[in-house]
Parts: C-alpha cells; structure tokens; sequence
C-alpha cells in the first residue's frame, strides 16, 4: 500500500500557544482515518495544514506526494474539504451551490446523486441562509465531494446530524471509499469512528498520544482496566483525560 | 476548467447581485431617477443659470456617469467581498481550485457590466427625455468611461482587499463615495471650483473621469495626461489589490 497522505513532525503554534506539538501518520491509499481529540486539542488546525488553508511552522506534509501549500492547483483538483463551520451566501441556493462547485473541476460527480444520497432533493430551491444547521453541514459534504475528489477531509463530518442523517452519511462515505477514495475524518462520536474507521489516531494537547485501529485500542483499554471488555469512549477518556485542554 | 470556472462564477454572483437588489437600484435606477429630477427642474435647463451658456443639466450628464460608476463600483464591490470573507465563503473557495484572479473577475465583470448597461440607459433618457445632446466624441467618451470605471473598481477592489468586516467596507467605501464625488463636482461643477480645488480635483480619479467625459461629450478629446492618469490608477489599484488580497 502507498501512503496518500503523509504528515511528518508538523508543529503549528499561534503566537505562544502551541496547537500542534510533532504529529506525525500516514493515511493509506483507500483508507479512512480518524483523528480523535478533545476541544482544542489541534484536530482542525492539523487537517488545515493538510488543506494547505494553514502553513505548519515545522515538518513536512504531502499529499499525492504533493506540498499542500506550494502545489495548490494540482492538490485542489483531487483533495475534497468538509469545513468546521464553513458558509456560503446566504441567498445561494443549494442547487446553485452544487452547480457551481461543479464548474471548479476537471472530472466532478453527479450533482442529482450526490443530491439524492444526501436528502437535498426537497430543498435544492433553498437559500443557504434558510437551512437548518444539519442541512448545512449536509450541503457542505455534497459540496467536499462534487469534485470526484481522490481525498476528501471531512471535519466533524456528522456534528448536528439526526440520527438517520448519520446513518445515510455513513452509508455514503463508505460507498464512496469503496469507490477508492482515501479518507481523513475528524470525529467526536466514537461510534463513527468505529464504524467507520480503519484506524485513528487520538490528538492531546497537539499531540498524538495513540495511533492504532479502533478494536487494537479497545483492547487495549480493557487491559488497562482490567475489565472484560471496554469501548472505544473508555479508551479515549483513558488516553486524553487529565492534560486536555491544559498547557 | 478556467474559463468555464469563471463563467460559472460570473452568473452565480450576478444572480446573487440581482437577488441582493442593492445594486441594480442604486447603481441603475437611483443616477436616472436624479437625472429626470434634475430635468423637471428648471434651474437647471435654463441656459441661463449654466456654464458657457449651457442648461446646468448638460454639465450634470458627465457627472451622473461618473455617479453610476462610483456607485456600482464603491458601494456594492468592497462590502460583498468583505462579508464574503467575514462569513468565511472566501475561506470555503480557497479549498477549491478557484484563484483570487477569478473571484475578483467575477465582481469585476458584474460592476462593469452593469455600469455599462446603467451609463448607456442614463444617457438615453437624457436625449430622448430632456434633449441632453449624446457625446459628440463618443469614441473617446466610451474610453474615458471604460478607463474611470476600471480605476474606480481598482479603488474599490484595493478598499475590499484591506477591510476586515463588510461594517468597515461598508463605512470606507460610502466615505470615498462622497470625497470622490465631491471632487467629480456633484455639489459644486469642476468648472465652478476655485483654481486650487480644481487642480486637486483633477488629480483624482472621478474628477479626471469626469473631465475626460465632458471633454468628449463637448466633441474633443480629453488631454492624454488625463486618460494616462485614469490608466495608472487602473494599473496601480489593480496591482495592489490583487497583492493585499486576503481570503480571510
Ligand atoms: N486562528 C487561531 N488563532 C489562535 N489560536 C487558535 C486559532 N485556531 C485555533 N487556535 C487554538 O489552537 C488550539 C487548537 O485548535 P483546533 O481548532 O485545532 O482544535 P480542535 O481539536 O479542532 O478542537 P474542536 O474539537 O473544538 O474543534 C486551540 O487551543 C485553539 O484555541
Ligand atoms: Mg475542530
């Protein structure tokens, strides 16, 4: 297997405050990878360094072997992008936003499939700025993935989905990884990340304190409790607990 | 993809700009409603009260084109970048392969587009309703019109590169509207300013459009200074513009 992604040593601070302390992982071709952490723990600044959106200040990342920041033309075309909290005019409608996205690349998908997987039928004639928070974020993966990306970074890619919402989400990622496409996914819910997940890596205070497959840390953790079996949720609060959020 | 890409961007943001109806009322309706009001007032068709032996309307007609493109260019361009930027759909094109150049084409055909459509309907009310006669140089009108709207653009694109929020594009862009105005000779004609107010007048760029326009709506052309000064300040905004453009 070939790396896709590759994240070597990034260390991202702003001002004196540290957000990204050494953090290194490979993401396989066709895989999907977690990035867990708590609130502030340099999820998001790490997946923006990959987006090329922030410069690392030490370390190397590649993807396609290609430099985020300086080969940005060629990256944007492959790499697809899922925004915490990313907007769009309020007037645009949201079969205006996916054709537009549409135009930006060589090879896009098909806007009425991408439409039907993700329930924007009923409001393609929607203005961005009257849709409900889930329907946002259900137009913003459309949106990540209207390019036919070979890579797609998905942050908080279900954070305020109903439960059925998840579910057809998590339906689509894993069509869509089954059609090849490499995923890095940055999660709270831990049962995302075991259903979906090939591995994860958990991020404390800037730094990866684990990196295995969500069963290997599951294990793990039950070990260290010394109880029959443990979750995924044990393991996290097991490897974050007392430092996060503290610096 | 490029072309296709800006194309698609075009229609997508002059759809918006449509739906916004800021632009088409104040860059389009509002200068030509001014006009007709000018017109049924008879201070300013009496030949009496005009420069040269003009009605005041004819010398009001040059400065109403250079009012549509301040307008257009000033008061709709910097607050949709900036809000744009506020609102982090700046942010969200940058993952994309779309490029700062094609996000300010875009603003730029729409705010040229739609002073052309607003200048060519202003000056035909003008002839047909209050017999203003048409440039008597139009070549040269059509150039100082094309060089103002693309230096007040530049203006307008350096003031949406620096400011942060749209409330500041907002405020910035409606006070150079003003100063810029009033040195076009809205309140008080070019021609009726004191000698050292007029050279400083001339030195900015709605004063040396709306000198380029009068002097080719009368039937000659504008001194080359004139037009080579609207032409450096296209180069020098645009050029600074695109540099201190930022997506967030
Ligand atoms: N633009 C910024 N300027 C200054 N500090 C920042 C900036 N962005 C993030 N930080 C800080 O860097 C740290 C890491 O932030 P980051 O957004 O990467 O966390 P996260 O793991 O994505 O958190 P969350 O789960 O809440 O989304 C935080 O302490 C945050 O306050
Ligand atoms: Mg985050």
């Amino acid at each position: 297997m070939t790396a896709v992604i590759e994240v070597q040593e990034l260390h991202k601070r702003y001002g004196d405050k540290v957000a990204v302390d050494d953090v290194s992982f490979r993401v396989e071709e066709g895989e999907i990878f977690g990035i867990l952490g708590s609130n502030g723990a340099g999820k998001t600044t790490t997946v923006e360094c990959v987006e090329g959106l922030r410069r690392a200040d030490r370390g190397t990342i590649r993807v396609f072997g290609l430099d985020p920041v300086r080969d940005r033309a060629e990256l944007t075309q492959r790499l697809g992008v899922q925004l915490q909290g990313a907007h769009l005019p309020e007037k645009l409608r949201v079969g205006e936003a996916l054709e537009l996205y549409r135009s930006f690349y060589r090879r896009p998908a098909d806007p009425a499939t991408l439409m039907a997987a993700l329930g924007l039928d009923g409001i393609r004639q929607t203005r961005f700025g009257k849709l409900s928070g889930g329907q946002q974020q259900r137009l913003s993966i459309a949106l990540a993935l209207i390019g036919n990306p070979r890579v797609a970074v998905l942050d908080e890619l279900t954070t305020g989905l109903d439960p059925r919402a998840r579910r057809e989400t998590w339906r689509l990622i894993e069509d869509v990884r089954a059609g090849g496409v490499t995923i890095l996914l940055v999660t709270h819910f831990m049962d995302e990340a075991e259903r979906l997940c090939d591995r994860v890596a958990v991020i404390d205070a800037g730094r990866v304190v684990a990196l295995d497959t969500p069963a290997a840390l599951t294990k793990r953790a039950a070990a260290d409790l010394g109880a029959p079996r443990a979750t995924l949720e044990d393991a996290f609060v097991a490897l974050t607990g007392e430092n996060a959020d503290v610096h | 993809m490029s072309t296709d890409t800006l194309r698609r961007l075009t229609a997508t943001e002059f759809t918006l700009f449509l739906r916004d109806k800021i632009g088409p009322i104040f860059g389009v309706l509002f200068p030509t409603t001014l006009l007709c009001v000018f017109g049924n007032i008879d201070f300013f068709t009496d030949p009496a009260n005009g420069v040269d032996g003009q009605p005041l309307l004819y010398t009001y007609t040059p400065i109403l084109v250079g009012f549509v493109i301040a307008m257009l260019a000033l008061n709709t361009l910097p607050p949709t970048l900036a809000s744009y930027r506020e609102q982090g759909v700046l942010r969200r094109l940058r993952t994309t392969p779309v490029g700062p150049a094609q996000v300010l084409g875009a603003q730029f055909a729409i705010c040229l587009g739609t002073a052309l459509v607003s200048v060519v309907l202003l000056l035909a009310v003008a002839r047909l309703g209050f017999d203003v006669p048409l440039p008597r140089q139009p070549v040269a009108f059509a150039l100082s019109a094309v060089l103002a709207a693309l230096a007040l653009i530049g203006v307008a694109v350096l003031v949406a590169a620096v400011t942060p929020t749209a409330k500041a594009a907002n405020a910035i862009g409606s006070v150079l509207f003003y100063v810029l105005m009033f040195f076009a000779g809205l309140w008080l004609p070019i021609e009726a300013m004191p000698p050292a107010l007029r050279h400083v007048s001339e030195a900015t760029p709605l004063g040396a459009a709306v000198q380029a326009l009068a002097d080719s709506t009368e039937g000659h052309w504008p001194p080359a200074w004139r037009l080579l000064l609207l032409a450096g300040y296209v180069v020098v905004t645009a050029l600074l513009g695109v540099r201190l453009f930022r997506w967030e």
